[in-house]
């Protein structure tokens, strides 16, 4: 068996044999939920109709009911499509990364983290969707044969780069977090008792797949999850650079850089583990998992946290400095104006959010402090935000031709689609709390003997 | 003497994994181990071989970046050729930086979802299938390792030796 250093903090707190574990997580699964979950779940039901109805309202008459102008023609959409992206790639870097550099504390966060991919994801699909004016013609944007002459999609354009990328970004996370749930789902599946549940137990047979945990099935098991590790490795760095390429390979000042894929995928991890976190410190309380989730974890998160945050830090200031060093004066002005102009205050709370406030992380104290923790997660989520607000408004609400120069101003159907996105993104998450498996369950019993409190004494 | 089927079932992974040991070296085979979790050293134990899924995804690696290729060529060269943005359209090797970004993705896409259709494929996973696992248990915290013999007082005493916690024989008809 793999022997850990005494010294390494303990991963899975209490006295927790194999049976226990398999009691703590299918707990959720079979048990009603309690008055928080009714009362959050309500909250989000309401915003996630908010959004249904600012959809509908979109597609019946159009983008127009936006606040765009036709000098800031891309605003909130694009800011929350690559906003929810971002968040998405914590899941992947948690499962992934982490995975490859054999990481055992990934075990008690990657199902989670890897769900909030998934919805973050399909937030952030509806997007480009939407903006697109006319959704049921989406299917355009893929390669196939037509009756429209030989009109072929452009593969010379990061538009369509990005439909493959997220596309691929999208099913690839998913089949990662499923095959990962098939030995989970068996779990539940052979908890449920039929008398009681028969229903539950079909679903969650036919979910299972009929796993039975064979050793050639185990064995097989690992080597796709390290392949597909290896796999979703490079996807993930490459779908936000992809993302960055939208606005790195246009000619508007500010966005024309060329270090905006390893500033956004640095962006991307930073604003993804602080919404793992938002999530993680609410339901390890719900639900009951603080022996799992430790404050070690939010720790590891933390420090996770900082590391990007300070990346990300460096990346503004290199991009002051390479305006000032191009020496060409629309890319000068275009930060001035971003720091001093109109839209300054967006400017300062993203510095304010990002980089000031992650240092607070260097303080043992306060990293491991969860109420700081969760106020910290929620600055980074907002400073995030206006990142890509800032990056995408700033420079085209003022461009070459002064006389077109103009703000922007969010409907309340721009509200309602991005406030109802969190709600969607609730309403999926807090099912999925419910009925899956939280916490890998399976895997977790392997570091039982290496990390867990007991074996350490 | 009828055949019969011996499921010996273990509360630890390590006295699972020397027993087999034992087992094996005894010249009984055993049919199935089912566990909670996967077991470091049990694949050699048992002396299965190592999988071939990652050969295959590679494989599948290299169809999906030869679809990619192509794919790009024929829609960006070979059928309409046009100008966009000045960029060359006429020879795919100064072209092709631009079709890299889609190129890695397909590549991706091929490899991955092959591999788990593959895998599934193998495993017998689907919707609908029946588990085989004769003890529900072993989803949870049991260790079970299944022989087929004509001789089950042997084989039940050399598990009960080797650590085994409780031990069911079935007749097989």
């Amino acid at each position: 068996m793999q022997k850990e250093s005494p010294i390494r903090e303990p991963l899975i707190l209490g006295d927790k044999s194999y049976h226990d574990i398999t009691v703590d997580v299918a707990k959720p699964v079979l048990a009603k939920a309690n008055k928080m979950w009714w009362i959050v779940f309500g909250i989000s039901l309401v915003l996630f109709v908010w959004w249904i109805l600012s959809v509908g309202y979109t597609i019946g008459t159009g983008i127009g009911v936006w606040g765009l102008n036709k000098t800031v023609g891309w605003a909130w959409d694009i800011t929350n499509f690559v906003w929810w992206v971002g968040i998405g790639h914590a899941g992947t870097l948690i499962s992934a990364v982490l995975l490859l550099f054999r990481q055992k504390w990934r075990l008690s966060i990657n199902r989670s983290a890897e769900a909030m991919t998934i919805f973050a994801v399909v937030q952030a699909g509806t997007f480009p969707l939407l903006h697109m004016g006319r959704p049921w013609l989406a299917y355009w944007v893929f390669p196939i044969p037509n009756n429209f002459g030989s009109l072929w999609v452009n593969f010379n354009s990061p538009l369509l780069w990005d439909v493959f990328a997220i596309s691929t970004y999208f099913s690839v996370s998913f089949v990662f977090w499923y095959v990962g749930l098939i030995p989970d789902f068996a779990m539940i599946r052979d908890k449920v008792n039929e008398k009681y549940w028969p229903l539950r137990k079909k679903i969650y047979s036919i979910l299972s797949f009929g796993w039975s945990g064979r050793a050639k099935d185990w064995q097989r098991f690992e080597e796709v999850s390290l392949v597909l590790a290896g796999l979703a490795t490079p996807l993930v760095f490459s779908v936000h650079s992809i993302v960055s390429f939208d606005f790195a390979t246009s000619v508007i000042p500010g966005w024309h850089t060329t270090i905006f894929p390893p500033y956004f995928v640095a962006g991307a991890v930073f604003s993804g583990f602080a919404m793992v976190q938002t999530l993680l410190l609410v339901m390890r309380k719900v639900v009951g998992l603080e022996a799992y989730i430790t404050i070690k974890h939010v720790e590891y998160m933390n420090i996770v946290i900082m590391l990007t945050g300070n990346l990300v830090g460096i990346a503004y200031l290199t991009e002051l400095f390479m305006a000032w060093y191009s020496g060409v004066e629309f890319e000068q002005y275009a930060f001035l104006n971003r720091a001093t102009g109109p839209y300054w205050w967006a400017y300062w709370i993203m510095m304010t959010c990002n980089v000031i406030s992650p240092q607070l992380m260097w303080f043992k104290k306060l990293r491991t402090n969860i109420v700081f923790t969760f106020i910290l997660a929620l600055f980074v989520n907002i400073g995030m935000w206006f990142e890509r607000f800032v990056i995408i408004v700033t420079s085209i609400h003022r461009d070459y031709l002064p006389s077109s120069w103009t703000m922007f101003s969010p409907t309340f159907v721009d509200i309602g689609i991005f406030v109802g996105s969190i709600g969607f993104f609730f309403v999926l998450f807090l099912l999925y709390s419910r009925t899956f498996p939280v916490i890998a369950q399976a895997e977790l019993k392997t570091i039982v003997k290496s990390s867990s409190e007991q074996y350490k004494k | 003497m009828s055949k019969k089927v011996i499921y010996g079932i273990f509360d630890d992974e390590e006295v699972l994994l020397n027993s087999v040991k034992e087992v094996r070296s005894k010249d009984i085979s055993i049919k199935e181990v089912y566990s909670p979790f996967p077991i470091h050293g049990l694949d050699h134990a048992l002396g299965l071989k190592r999988t071939r899924l990652a050969i295959a995804a590679f494989i599948y690696g290299c169809i999906g970046c030869a679809t990619a290729i192509w794919l790009t060529y024929y829609i960006m060269i070979l059928d309409w050729p046009m100008n966009i943005g000045g960029k060359p359209s006429f020879a795919y090797y100064l072209s092709m930086p631009a079709f890299v970004p889609v190129i890695f993705e397909m590549t991706v896409l091929f490899s991955a979802h092959l591999m788990v259709i593959t895998y599934l494929f193998k495993c017998k996973l689907f919707p609908g299938q029946k588990t085989s696992s004769p003890d529900p248990r072993t989803t949870d915290d049991k260790f079970l390792m299944e022989i087929e013999s004509d001789d089950d007082k042997t084989i039940s005493t050399l598990l009960k030796k080797t650590g085994a916690t409780e031990i069911n024989v079935k007749e097989i008809a």
